[in-house]
């Protein structure tokens, strides 16, 4: 019997089982494009029947960090950058957990670059959701790395002289096996998108593109967009990964020049997941090791019955 | 040469086997019996430069390197880049043998390999051999090698020569090869032993100083052990099943064991991208019900601050062990320090909290990386194990017994499925994780996928179900909480017996204190101390945080003075002892050394007799002496 009985469990959700009873005052400004991630990822959670209580949401810290203030379900406010690796561990502690991870576009892009390149790499299976609005939002208003060539800030008087980061193609490039980008203008393709990430297995990234109406008054509100899988204008194969490469990259250009194009740029079903290559080797157990703790009738293995032999 | 042990150095280049074979060495004599301790010195290099590692052999316990050796198998460093005096590291193929001249004692052996070494290259070699009484056997151990096997089977001619000329059975070093070797490289090693034993047999004897190893027996069963092994042993026996790493000397040898035992026992290691998400991963792993840890040196440890105060600010439990070698920055990757203690004490933003162990020796980092674990879990701190090179690298001989214990996988305190159905929640049905008046400041955590323990788990400063906030009356209560586990903990150590070390005559009119890996050497300095008419007792603190107050008070009220030894150049232990006890700063003054070696015993019998006794200065300048304040 397992000990934690939330995971799987069977039953009808409502999205409103996702809004906390007392429900803290926003720190969100009117129109910020981070209620339509919290709006998707209820309605993905409450179409995949998920007890609020077998989801733990990872964030970073920034505006996006807040997401799982608004979330009701088990919680990780992390550190600035860091909570790919918080949510990578959970997951592989406990892999009946459904772990979605957030944050903003400097959080995942800049400081936690890093962490976002190998967890791509390695395929974990769960959900990350950067929050894009192309700024630093809390610290009122800075260059990130994803703010256009040229964009002026306090901390960048004369425009920045750095080309933005590309998000789709860096993580392709790093081995994510499922990429999108979504928009908070969008929201019914935004929570279809969650939902498919969530049930993918391997590393799903969404790019999440979400205005800034205080800091980013320049950028575009992300309207009109268009979905590159529903438009006839781009044919291309999203399970292929050169025509994906290559979507990607004019998505990236075309965005500072007004054109919003979003959708499922690359789907890969058959690369195992981080999980599935461990059990593999057998460097994982089947069973969550989580579970192991609160079994009364496991035999847990002694050093000196099993490793002592060696030094005598 | 001392009757009563032999101490061992084999000398040759990095790359050379000398770790293994010296390692079988001292085993082989263990299990003849005999007590063993080693002393590696290598550099931070994967192929060439000079390395030795000295075996200490003794009938009695020996817990120390001794001062000096008496014989030495110098084999010659056969990946020299570079063999000229004028080179930039000097002459490398021939520092086995000129490297290792200084510390050898009067009277002592010199075996060295005239196949790759020519004693015409080191200066005044036969007026030095004359002057110090040396006895040399030269040998082309590599000729011999090659006539039966492969070159690098000259350590095992070099090993036969020293069995013959210290009469230890060939069976002893034999059997033990068998053990460890395939068939098909133990039959040439045999027929090179033979060789080398034979030729010693038959050239040389006539003169040759009696040298033999003395005979012993274990009334117990004994294992050869490293520190770096017990600690990972301890984390097993804890139920640790999950390690997050990535390499650094020394600390890769702690993640290496784990690494390579944890999948045989359903765990997990992850070598993951930098030190800040090797520390987060365990972090995360234990957040979700797993016992977990993580661990570096010094440079990377510093990376880790970040997740040491979230774990610390969100009540995650974890265990992280920190390696001390030589620093600042990447300073001497293989050479032992202990400069690391400051940092590892105070490390990371805030009012923040960690316990910390310093375990002296093999034995002691089993039983205190248990403990680690134990309180980490139980009061939801970061716990730290705190080590160094030397004591991570050196092998003796430990009871088996003392490995003899139940495991322990005890998540600590965690509330069950039922406990939460009366636990208290707030209006949106989450958990209250992190009360305010719990008894020892400790609020129980429940676990992702329980059902009704939902809560939010945050760095930001948060009420009893985890929302951020920031209104004082919240804040005061849940910093005030936060600490009162330290006092808590302190009373729960001071019901421990014998994590700190007490050594020596109780009335002793002098003290020493010292942490970590140098107390063994402390100990064998005490016992000589007294054997010369000092009176000299030792207190070894291994509870570094929450510190022994009490404990240690009593002890330096005890006495008249205490030297305070340690391997750093700004005396931070004793800082760390004046600035929580607040006084005794006229009483306690500093015996440092920071040279990239550890203290030999004489070293600490010399600057305590100088120091304390004489106010003199001290011989040498490896060691440095800092006097108390009044002084």
């Amino acid at each position: 019997m397992s000990a934690f009985s939330a995971i799987g469990e069977d039953a009808e959700r409502d999205r409103n089982e996702y809004t906390p009873g007392l429900e803290p005052q926003p720190t969100w400004c009117p129109g910020c494009g981070d209620f339509g991630v919290l709006k998707a990822l209820k309605g993905a959670a409450a179409e995949l029947g998920l007890s609020p209580e077998e989801m733990l949401v990872c964030t970073g810290i920034g505006c996006s960090g807040k997401l799982n203030s608004y979330f009701e379900s088990y919680g990780f406010h992390t550190i600035h950058g860091r909570s790919l690796p918080i949510a990578r561990a959970a997951k592989l502690a406990n892999p009946g957990l459904t772990v979605v991870a957030a944050g903003g576009d400097g959080d995942g892009y800049g400081i936690g670059g890093n962490h976002f390149t190998h967890t791509a790499r390695e395929n974990h299976d769960f959900t990350y959701i950067v929050f894009n609005n192309e700024i630093f939002g809390l610290t009122k208003g800075q260059t990130s790395p994803t703010s256009p060539k040229g964009h002026k800030s306090k901390t960048q008087p004369h425009g920045s002289a750095k080309d933005p980061i590309r998000p789709l193609s860096l993580s392709l490039t790093a081995g994510a096996s499922y990429i999108a980008r979504t928009a908070a203008v969008n929201p019914n393709q935004a929570k279809d998108i969650i939902v498919e990430a969530i049930e993918h297995d391997g590393f799903s990234h969404v790019d999440f593109l979400t205005q800034c109406p205080t800091w980013n008054k320049d950028a575009k509100q992300y309207v009109p967009y268009i979905d590159i899988n529903e438009s006839e204008d781009y044919e291309f194969d999203n399970t292929d990964r050169s025509e994906a490469s290559e979507m990607m990259y004019e998505t990236e250009n075309v965005l500072h020049e007004g054109t919003v194009l979003t959708g499922r740029y690359y789907v890969d079903e058959d690369r195992p997941s981080y999980q599935q290559e461990k059990r593999q080797i057998g460097e994982m157990p089947e069973e969550p090791l989580a579970e192991r703790y609160f079994d009364d009738d496991y035999e847990w293995e002694r050093v000196y019955d099993t490793f002592l032999d060696k030094h005598k | 040469m001392t009757d009563d042990e032999l101490i061992w150095r084999i000398a040759g280049g990095s790359g050379d086997g000398i770790a293994s074979t010296s390692q079988n060495f001292a085993k082989a004599l263990m299990r003849a019996g005999l007590h063993v301790f080693t002393h590696r010195h290598y550099p931070s290099r994967i192929r060439g430069g000079h390395t030795y590692t000295e075996v200490r052999v003794s009938s009695e316990p020996v817990k120390s390197r001794g001062d000096g050796y008496n014989f030495l198998l110098a084999l010659g460093d056969s990946f020299a880049r570079n063999p000229q005096e004028s080179a930039y590291y000097g002459n490398e193929e021939v520092k086995p043998l000129s490297e290792n001249l200084d510390e050898l004692d009067e009277g002592g052996v010199i075996v060295y390999d005239s196949g790759l070494l020519d004693t015409d290259d080191i200066p005044d070699f036969d007026e030095r051999v004359e002057e110090n009484n040396w006895y040399v056997y030269d040998i082309d151990l590599r000729t011999m090698a090659r006539e039966h096997g492969r070159e690098v089977m000259r350590n095992t001619a070099g090993v036969a020569v020293t069995c013959a000329i210290a009469g230890i059975e060939p069976d002893v070093i034999k059997s033990l090869m068998e053990d460890t070797m395939p068939e098909k490289v133990f039959d040439p090693n045999m027929s090179v032993f033979d060789d080398a034993y034979e030729t010693i047999q038959e050239e040389f004897d006539a003169d040759a100083p009696d040298v033999s190893v003395p005979e012993g027996e274990h009334d117990e069963e004994q294992v050869l052990i490293s520190g770096s092994d017990s600690i990972a042993y301890g984390a097993l026996d804890e139920g640790c099943r999950f390690i997050a790493g990535y390499p650094m000397t020394p600390w890769t040898e702690v993640f290496t064991i784990m690494s390579q035992n944890l999948p045989e026992v359903g765990g997990i290691s992850e070598q993951v991208e930098d030190e800040i998400a090797a520390a987060a991963l365990a972090v995360g792993a234990s957040h979700a019900g797993v016992k977990a840890m993580s661990g570096s040196s010094g440079g990377g440890f510093a990376l880790m601050s970040e997740p040491l105060g979230l774990a610390e600010m969100t009540e995650t439990p974890v265990v992280l062990v920190e390696a001390m070698r030589a620093g600042p920055s990447t300073g001497m990757p293989t050479k032992p320090e202990q400069a690391d203690l400051e940092h590892v004490l105070y490390t990371s933003q805030g009012d923040s909290h960690r316990v910390v162990f310093a375990p002296a020796d093999a034995e002691e980092a089993y039983k205190q990386t248990r403990r680690a674990f134990q309180i980490a879990y139980e009061y939801q701190i970061p716990s730290i194990v705190l080590y160094d090179q030397k004591n991570g690298g050196e092998m003796r001989n430990v009871p088996a017994s003392v490995f003899d214990e139940e495991p322990n996988p005890d998540l600590g305190s965690v509330i069950s499925e039922a406990e939460l159905a009366d636990a208290p929640h707030d209006p949106s049905g989450k958990y209250n994780r992190f009360q305010h008046d719990v008894e020892d400041g400790v609020s129980p955590r429940s676990i992702p996928g329980q059902k009704g323990g939902r809560y939010l788990a945050t760095g930001n400063e948060h009420m009893p179900a985890g929302h951020i906030a920031e209104s004082p009356d919240n804040r005061v209560n849940q910093v005030n909480r936060r600490m009162q586990k330290m006092e808590a903990i302190r009373a729960d150590l001071d019901g421990d017996e014998g994590t700190n070390t007490h050594y020596g005559p109780e009335e002793a009119e002098y003290g020493i204190m010292t942490f970590g890996s140098q107390q063994g050497t402390a100990e064998e300095a005490v016992d000589r101390l007294n054997e010369s008419g000092h009176s000299v007792k030792m207190l070894g603190v291994s509870e570094l945080a929450p510190y022994p107050v009490e404990e240690v008070t009593e002890f330096i009220q005890s006495v008249d003075e205490v030297l305070v030894i340690e391997m750093n150049a700004s005396a931070q232990f004793r800082g760390l002892t004046q600035k929580e006890l607040g006084r005794f700063g006229e009483k306690l003054s500093s015996l440092l050394k920071y040279n990239g070696n550890p203290f030999e015993p004489a070293e600490i019998v010399d600057g305590f007799v100088t120091s304390i006794v004489e106010d003199g200065t001290l011989p040498g300048h490896e060691t440095k002496f800092v006097p108390a304040a009044s002084d």
